[in-house]
């Protein structure tokens, strides 16, 4: 028997239902595009879970690293001013 | 210190930070040795329980009584295998291959729940599984969905979802046959006997003899103790069986007032050591089947392999 190399990861994501976002559901292997979704039926979608599946090479995700959590998320922590509730308005303003 | 000692006691403060704060660690997240390795060890060894446990029930598809009953056990025996695929999915985060689990799987070198060596004698047995084993495996994972790896929580999530419907199919396969002749009520009540101990040690060792009990609870990843678990196992269970009409074989089972709990006998822990050293009834006999279904379709995935390269060529 020859060495088997293993066929490549894919991250499944699915679509509960119509107007919801693709969420992320897990991973699985599959030799190619097409058996990736075809498998990511059997595995992800046994119970009405979607009514639509993307998948994508996980080797072809380019993801930020936790080291850069600092440098890319904290400037946002400091703009208050960004949110609705940094604002005071009298209560007898309606509709704001 | 040194300067990658004290980026280490850093980054360890940071997921110990994690930890207490209950919240939960990611795949790309720094974390010590131990815990990735206590995971990888407790993740694949429940993918591969999910994985053979198709074995002892997938036994009786082609003997199904009844063309529904025949779909129910088809589609929980599909569930066993998603189950093992969403758990081979989360311990692959932690860095190891797919390759690499059924590669230890079949060289016996990495474990799988001691309750599927147990064989599976009559159609009763579908249904006791369901029950007690499926009931027991509940009662596990339910704490596990807030376990502190992610993938291993979000993968816990999807299966137990799944696995209300493995306990009711298999409590209705019992009261169906309960309502039947006395013969079908003693293949019950048999089938309730061979299984309740092997079920009780599902559970794992008393808490005195589990020595990587504590550590797991500090990082997360185990919410209860073994011996914890088993006696909210049996509190749940004891009621069913009343509604079922079948006696749990232990003589000192009952309920203690003062604890507000069931009393009950505790399992031939000898055996178990048996079981998990590969001395089960049917040990060899589950991993022969498993490497055999390995090998023979290593065609079907060189081919599809081969496909894909034509394809993309």
């Amino acid at each position: 028997m020859s060495a088997e190399v293993e066929w490549p990861l894919y991250e499944v994501f699915v679509r509960g239902k119509r107007g919801l976002n693709h969420v992320h559901v897990g991973s699985l292997h599959a030799a190619d595009d097409a058996m990736a979704v075809r498998h990511a039926r059997d595995v992800y979608t046994r119970r009405n879970e979607g009514v639509s599946i993307w998948v994508v090479r996980a080797d072809a995700i380019t993801a930020s690293s936790p080291d850069e959590k600092d440098p890319l998320f904290d400037p946002s922590g400091d703009k208050v001013y960004r949110h609705p509730t940094f604002y005071e308005i009298p209560d007898n303003v309606p509709h704001m | 210190m040194t300067s990658e000692a004290v980026k280490e006691s850093i980054l360890e403060a940071d997921f110990d930070a994690i930890v207490a704060a209950g919240d939960r660690v990611e795949p790309r997240d720094w974390m010590p040795e131990g815990y990735r390795k206590t995971l990888v060890r407790q993740i694949a060894q429940h993918a591969h329980s999910e994985i053979i446990g198709m074995q002892p029930e997938g036994n009786w598809i082609t003997r199904a009584p009844s063309l529904r009953r025949k779909a129910i056990l088809l589609a929980k025996v599909q569930d066993e295998a998603g189950h093992g695929l969403y758990l081979y999915s989360a311990c692959e985060t932690l860095g190891v291959s797919r390759d690499e689990l059924t590669r230890l799987l079949i060289a016996g070198k990495q474990k799988y729940s001691s309750i599927f060596n147990y064989p599976t004698l009559s159609y009763a047995d579908v249904g006791t599984i369901g029950w007690l084993v499926d009931g027991a495996a509940i009662c596990n994972q339910v704490p596990l969905c807030r376990t502190s790896f992610g993938p291993y929580g979000r993968a816990m999530i999807r299966i137990c979802k799944e696995e209300s419907f493995h306990q009711r199919q298999g409590y209705e396969l019992l009261m169906t046959m309960m309502r039947g002749t006395d013969e079908q009520r003693a293949m019950v009540q048999e089938s309730v006997d061979r299984f309740w101990w092997p079920a009780l040690m599902m559970f794992g060792p008393p808490d005195e003899e589990s020595p990587n009990t504590a550590q797991s609870m500090a990082w997360g990843i185990k919410r209860n103790t073994n011996d914890d678990l088993r006696q909210r196992f049996v509190d749940m269970t004891v009621p069913q069986a009343e509604a079922l009409g079948v006696t749990l074989p232990d003589p000192d089972l009952r309920w203690n007032d003062e604890r507000g709990h069931h009393d009950f006998g505790q399992p031939d822990w000898d055996e178990f050591m048996q079981v998990v050293k590969g001395n089960g009834p049917c040990n060899a006999q589950r991993l022969v089947h498993r490497r055999r279904a390995h090998e023979d379709g290593a065609w079907v995935r060189e081919a599809a392999t081969a496909f894909a390269a034509k394809a993309s060529a």
